[in-house]
């Protein structure tokens, strides 16, 4: 009988993420690769899924810096946040970490790290930190 | 089957509905003025417009837009709006669409009578939202967006659509003051509109100067947090001549949805689901863009105005900076764009915005909007979106 896998969802995916991993579910009857992971594949409603683990390095597609900041985000601003897209395929949203702000450009490449220590919570509403930051 | 029901319903450009009469709350910082309250002074305006309607009587159902029951720790707020109004014991639902919940009102609203159930209904809107501070009031809009993905990594409203501007300055050269002219033009609009907020000109200087909220957006790009409340009377075409001699026809309604985090999306310089609306829209009225005299769009932020040009079809993809710097889209232009001020002076309470929509082209289409009455108008379009985009409605209105 097969190990049974952690729930494809967004609990596991951040529980991952607590362990410095980034981890998306595979569609073993589609190909879909679904990042964050969900329990049902969103191409062909297949529930027969696998995980999979993502590099993490790919290409800056647009970017803002956010200035009026959420309260819980106030220490941190100005902060940049941009959506990549992940060599694998995927795209995710993250903070930009460790490069100055004029030096953001869209297309650059980055790659995923994550925040340490980790946050032991991983459960609504705070979970672990993953970012980008310059490959 | 479905098919031909649907043509049988949907014959290309027959009015779904009609609308006889509409209402607008006063938009702006109305203190001490509680929804219900801002809901119940739309409702009365509409009643005087139209005298020939018996509101006991005709009214059967209301449809109401209303985001976030945060705001005032009220819930349940469909009977809540209804009773306050005077309009018990008929139906009372609300809808949820984020900025596009009355968008989605006036749908429902027209499937209701289009489905003969109802004769006559209500669709309307409120957001009470200016009691809360900025940060309480940006939280519960950001509530619209994907929390574990998007909020959770530090992202607010005004940087999704920030998100969208560099993406569409990246790809074609769009820039900041362009998006600044939007605001420019929309409190140019607003400073005529007697309900209006924020009823005050700005110049492209202060535009352009006003501080960083999420960079490349500034404060002038951002519509305002506002109280308000709006609403239109629907009934059947047949139905029309009997509350009323000008009745606006909706002769087109499109919805769609889309992934709920920007950064699942193909493209950020275009909402896709706009776009389907539009196409829905358009083929059920069988109009084309360039027939569109009137538009009322989605100014939350300016770069959304700037694309909804495209999406609805006004200019070609990457040509809506072109457009607003030509001038095509202020009063005197040939396809003045939210003559009403928009969402950038007239307000956003963010429940109220499409119906309050339909109420400024019900204005225009017959010939009371006063000193923003734009010649001739026959032919409008409203475009409302809730979110990031992954709800939009758009209806295209026609003179009756």
């Amino acid at each position: 009988m097969a190990e049974a896998q952690p729930t494809f969802g967004i609990e596991s995916f951040y529980k991952f993420v607590g362990e410095g991993k980034l981890m998306g579910a595979k569609c073993n009857k589609c190909g879909e690769v679904m990042l964050p992971p969900r329990p049902v594949c969103t191409n062909c409603y297949s529930k027969d899924l696998r995980w999979i683990e993502l590099k993490g390095n790919g290409k800056l597609l647009t970017y803002t810096v956010i200035h009026v900041a959420p309260k819980q985000f106030e220490a941190l601003a100005p902060y940049p946040v941009g959506i990549v897209k992940l060599d694998e395929g995927p795209q995710l949203l993250g903070m930009i970490r460790g490069v100055e702000l004029d030096k953001i450009k869209v297309g650059m490449s980055l790659t995923v790290d994550f925040e340490k220590p980790s946050s032991t919570q991983t459960q609504w509403p705070t979970w672990p930190k993953y970012y980008f930051k310059p490959q | 089957m479905l098919s031909l029901l649907k043509e049988e319903l949907l014959m290309v450009g027959k009015p779904l509905v009609s609308i006889v009469s509409a209402g607008l709350s006063k938009f702006g910082k109305r203190d001490g003025v509680y929804a219900r309250e801002l809901f119940a002074e739309a409702v009365s305006e509409a009643f005087e417009r139209c005298p020939n309607l018996n509101p006991k009587k005709d009214i059967e159902a209301l449809f109401v837009g209303h985001m976030s029951e945060s705001y005032e720790h009220q819930g349940h707020t469909g009977p809540t709006l209804a009773d306050w109004a005077g309009l018990t014991p008929s139906a009372a639902v609300r809808t949820e669409g984020a900025c596009a919940s009355s968008g989605v009102a006036l749908r429902l609203g027209i499937m209701s009578v289009l489905s003969g159930l109802y004769d006559v209904v209500m669709v309307g809107g409120v957001e009470k939202m200016t009691h809360r501070s900025t940060a309480e009031a940006t939280e519960y809009l950001a509530m619209a967006s994907d929390y574990p993905f998007e909020q959770w990594n530090g992202m607010t409203f005004p940087g999704l659509f920030a998100l969208m501007a560099t993406a569409h300055m990246h790809k074609y050269g769009t820039t900041e003051q362009q998006l600044a002219l939007v605001a420019v033009k929309n409190h140019k609009h607003g400073a005529l509109n007697p309900k209006a907020h924020m009823q005050k000109e700005v110049t492209l200087e202060q535009a352009l100067t006003s501080r960083v909220i999420a960079w490349p957006l500034k404060l002038f790009d951002c519509s305002l947090i506002t109280d308000g409340a709006s609403c239109v009377i629907l009934t059947k075409p047949e139905l029309a001549q009997k509350f009323t001699d000008t009745p606006v026809h909706v002769v087109g309604s499109g919805q769609a949805s889309d992934a709920i985090g920007l950064y699942e999306r193909e493209e950020f310089t275009s909402l896709r689901a706009a776009r389907l609306a539009a196409q829905q829209a358009y083929e059920m009225a069988g109009a084309k863009p360039d027939e569109v005299d009137v538009a009322e769009v989605h100014d939350c932020f300016t770069i959304a105005e700037i694309i909804a040009y495209e999406d609805m079809g006004f200019c070609k993809p990457g040509e809506g900076g072109k457009m607003i710097e030509e001038g095509v889209t202020t009063l005197g232009g040939r396809l003045p764009i939210n003559t009403s001020g928009g969402l950038k002076s007239k307000g956003h309470p963010v429940g109220a915005t499409g119906t309050a929509q339909a109420y400024e082209l019900f204005l225009q289409l017959t010939g009371q909007a006063e000193k923003r009455q734009v010649d001739d108008a026959e032919i409008g379009l409203a475009h409302n979106v809730g979110g990031s985009g992954a709800t939009a409605t758009v209806h295209i209105f026609k003179r009756g």
